[in-house]
């Protein structure tokens, strides 16, 4: 029982009144922000980074993980009744759902997607629950080496299977990589590319780039959009599905829970991957095929259970390993450093408060979000009556102001409002921000084990690879390099095999 | 020559609708039924859905009035936008319903319906929802 007892430890963190109450705040904030398309969880976190500066480690993360999480039940909801995914995670969602909806199913849909999205949000907390301490226990042998390794493979993992172009995604990560190296040395305390500017000195900080880059760059972005038609609301009764219905979905819920934990653990996996993936396998397992787009409820069930099992179990690279597996980790790694904890495989013994207390979170923000989605879809829709000529200028204010709050100074300001027309620019010519925001979280991380173990090493490069581990994932990192050419001189040769076309969808963070 | 009538799908538009087929028939015109709402917005409860809207253009084909339904989005100012429309579909009439709304909410929301009633330059047929127009 002696592994149990951090574990229920934990428990007693979450049930503190204040850790509830955030809880709560996360996952309502969360829906809201799933609902509104345009807003992902990535920009709502970066948003609200400066509120998380006067609370305790655990409240702070217990409130952003309940945004991330929370944000893939809103999605469902535009999904299913309007035909607009509110998140990328619940692009594929729009298929069947908006059909069942068409069908005046639309609160089968919901409460399918609900209680899938409960189940799978579940199931990967108790996976989660088990493996993260075996991983954390493994890492603990990690050194320089080995992070120096696995921090390339994470960058160049975002960066090549996250959609979208592939170059662009590299180039971004590589900007992110060049302004991680802005400030003083850490060894020599030499400065570099600060051009004699003393706010440079230290380099440039996490959080005016993540506000910027997400959340005043997809502002920017998305009132472009501000000349759109509005569309009727549409009703929603009976949300509870048959027992009909559950039959029908319970195989695609326990698989899309299965699917979506092993893909959120991936780096440059995570939930929209997750989502597309089980409605592909959904779509392969049915007897009857032709019934999706044409309102399965399977192919709601299924995508909606992995992206929460997905969103879930993405927190166990970034909680044992210290490596964030994509953007939204890359802020919650940047929100833990703000607080003074460095993730990585010491969390879980160092911290086990913070730890524990955050992975228990999730089995309550669940049930609250189950309780929430159910009866108040309707109450959540009435968001999307804000114009954006209105919602914009607020997003924008609170951002600004957030960023000048951390430090009290205007350079932060200048820096947000710097990194948000790059963020917008980067958007408009297809570039995800992304990669970048990740390879800068890496970079530091990257550099400094780099140089250590060469020190170690005498100089020597070829030192990782007499490592096990890191010579490994290092070997890894040349593959999935190296998979492009490979696949393209495949290609070559079977150029009569069958095109497999993607739907081009593009990570919305 | 036309009836513009502003629709919502309300029981004043209601009203507004039925008033208008029926002034229509009367003066043997065509009917435009206008759904107009702000653009921007995702959702918006003045967008009538489309079975309502078919519903409405069926009931006018019923009682033998040729009618066509238009959803221009508006920007700014819904009074103004309306009667561009007005002006364009050259009407003789134009139908609109009237809700309660108190001398305090008129002050800070405005009125589109008092706005329209000012600045058109013809005949506006304002209708309540009680059934009173009829």
């Amino acid at each position: 029982m002696d592994f149990l007892n951090p574990v229920i430890n934990g428990f007693a963190v979450v049930l503190e009144p204040t850790n509830l109450l955030y809880c709560l705040i996360g996952v309502v904030i969360g829906m809201l922000i799933g609902v509104l398309p345009g807003l992902g969880p990535a920009a709502t976190i970066a948003i609200l980074l400066p509120l998380t500066y006067n609370v305790e480690p655990v409240t702070a993360i217990i409130m952003l993980a309940g945004i991330f999480y929370g944000a893939q039940y809103g999605g469902t909801i535009t999904s299913v009744l309007l035909r607009l995914p509110g998140e990328a995670s619940s692009v594929v969602t729009v298929f069947d759902g908006y059909q069942m909806a068409r069908q005046g199913k639309a609160g089968t849909a919901l409460g399918l997607a609900a209680i899938g999205s409960f189940i799978g949000g579940t199931a990967a907390i108790i996976g989660l629950t088990f493996l993260a301490p075996i991983v954390a226990g493994f890492a603990l042998d990690f050194g320089p080496p080995e992070y120096t390794a696995l921090a390339l493979l994470g960058i160049l993992l975002v960066a090549t299977i996250s959609s979208g172009a592939k170059a662009k995604a590299l180039i971004a990560a590589a900007v992110g990589l060049l302004l991680a190296t802005v400030g003083r040395d850490i060894f020599t305390g030499q400065s570099r590319f600060t051009f004699g500017n003393l706010q440079l000195a230290d380099g440039i900080d996490f959080v005016p780039i993540a506000m910027g880059l997400f959340g005043l760059g997809e502002i920017l972005y998305n009132l472009e959009e501000r000349h759109r038609a509005a569309k009727a609301p549409s009703k929603v009764s009976n949300v509870w599905p048959s027992r009909k219905d559950l039959k029908q979905a319970s195989g695609s819920i326990g698989r899309g829970s299965l699917l979506g934990f092993f893909l959120g653990i991936l780096p440059g996996g995570g939930a929209t991957i997750a989502s597309m993936a089980s409605y592909a396998m959904e779509k392969k397992r049915a007897k009857q095929p032709e019934r999706f787009g044409k309102g399965a409820p399977e192919g709601v069930a299924g995508p909606e259970t992995a992206n929460n099992a997905a969103a879930t179990s993405s927190f166990i690279p970034l909680l044992t390993l210290g490596i964030p597996a994509n953007a939204t980790m890359a802020l919650m790694f940047g929100a833990l450093l703000i607080q003074g904890v460095t993730p990585g495989p010491q969390l879980v013994e160092q911290n086990p408060e913070l730890f524990w207390g955050v992975v228990n979170s999730m089995y309550i923000g669940n049930i609250l979000l189950l309780i929430m989605s159910l009866p108040l879809v309707g109450i959540f829709v009435k968001i999307l009556r804000v114009r954006a000529a209105i919602l914009a200028p607020v997003t924008a204010l609170i951002t600004l102001l957030g960023a000048y709050t951390i430090n009290n100074s205007m350079f932060d300001v200048t820096l947000v409002v710097v990194f948000g027309i790059i963020g917008y620019l980067m958007k408009k010519f297809g570039f995800e921000p992304g990669p970048l925001v990740l390879a800068f979280v890496l970079g530091e991380l990257l550099e400094s084990s780099m140089r250590r173990s060469l020190l170690v090493f005498g100089g020597d490069p070829l030192g990782f690879f007499g490592r096990p581990i890191s010579a490994t994932l290092l070997i890894v990192f040349v593959l999935v390099a190296l998979l492009p050419v490979i696949r393209s001189i495949a290609k070559r040769k079977f150029t009569a095999s069958t095109l497999v076309t993607k739907p081009d969808i593009k990570e919305k963070v | 020559m036309s009836i513009v009538v502003g629709f919502v799908p309300t029981p004043a538009g209601e009203a507004a609708l039925t008033a208008g087929i029926a002034e229509a028939k009367l003066r043997n015109e065509d009917l435009v039924i206008v759904n107009s709402a702000r653009e921007g917005a995702l959702v918006d409860k003045s967008v009538a859905p489309d079975d309502v809207l078919a519903q409405a253009a069926s009931r006018a084909a019923e009682a033998g009035v040729k009618a066509t339904v238009i959803q221009p989005p508006y920007q700014h100012d819904l009074a103004d936008e309306f009667l561009d429309v007005v002006r364009a579909a050259n009407a003789s009439l134009i139908v609109i319903g009237l809700r309660h709304r108190t001398q305090v909410g008129k002050f800070i929301l405005g009125s589109h319906a008092q706005r329209i009633l000012m600045q058109a330059d013809r005949p506006v047929l304002a209708v309540k929802a009680d059934g009173a127009g009829l």
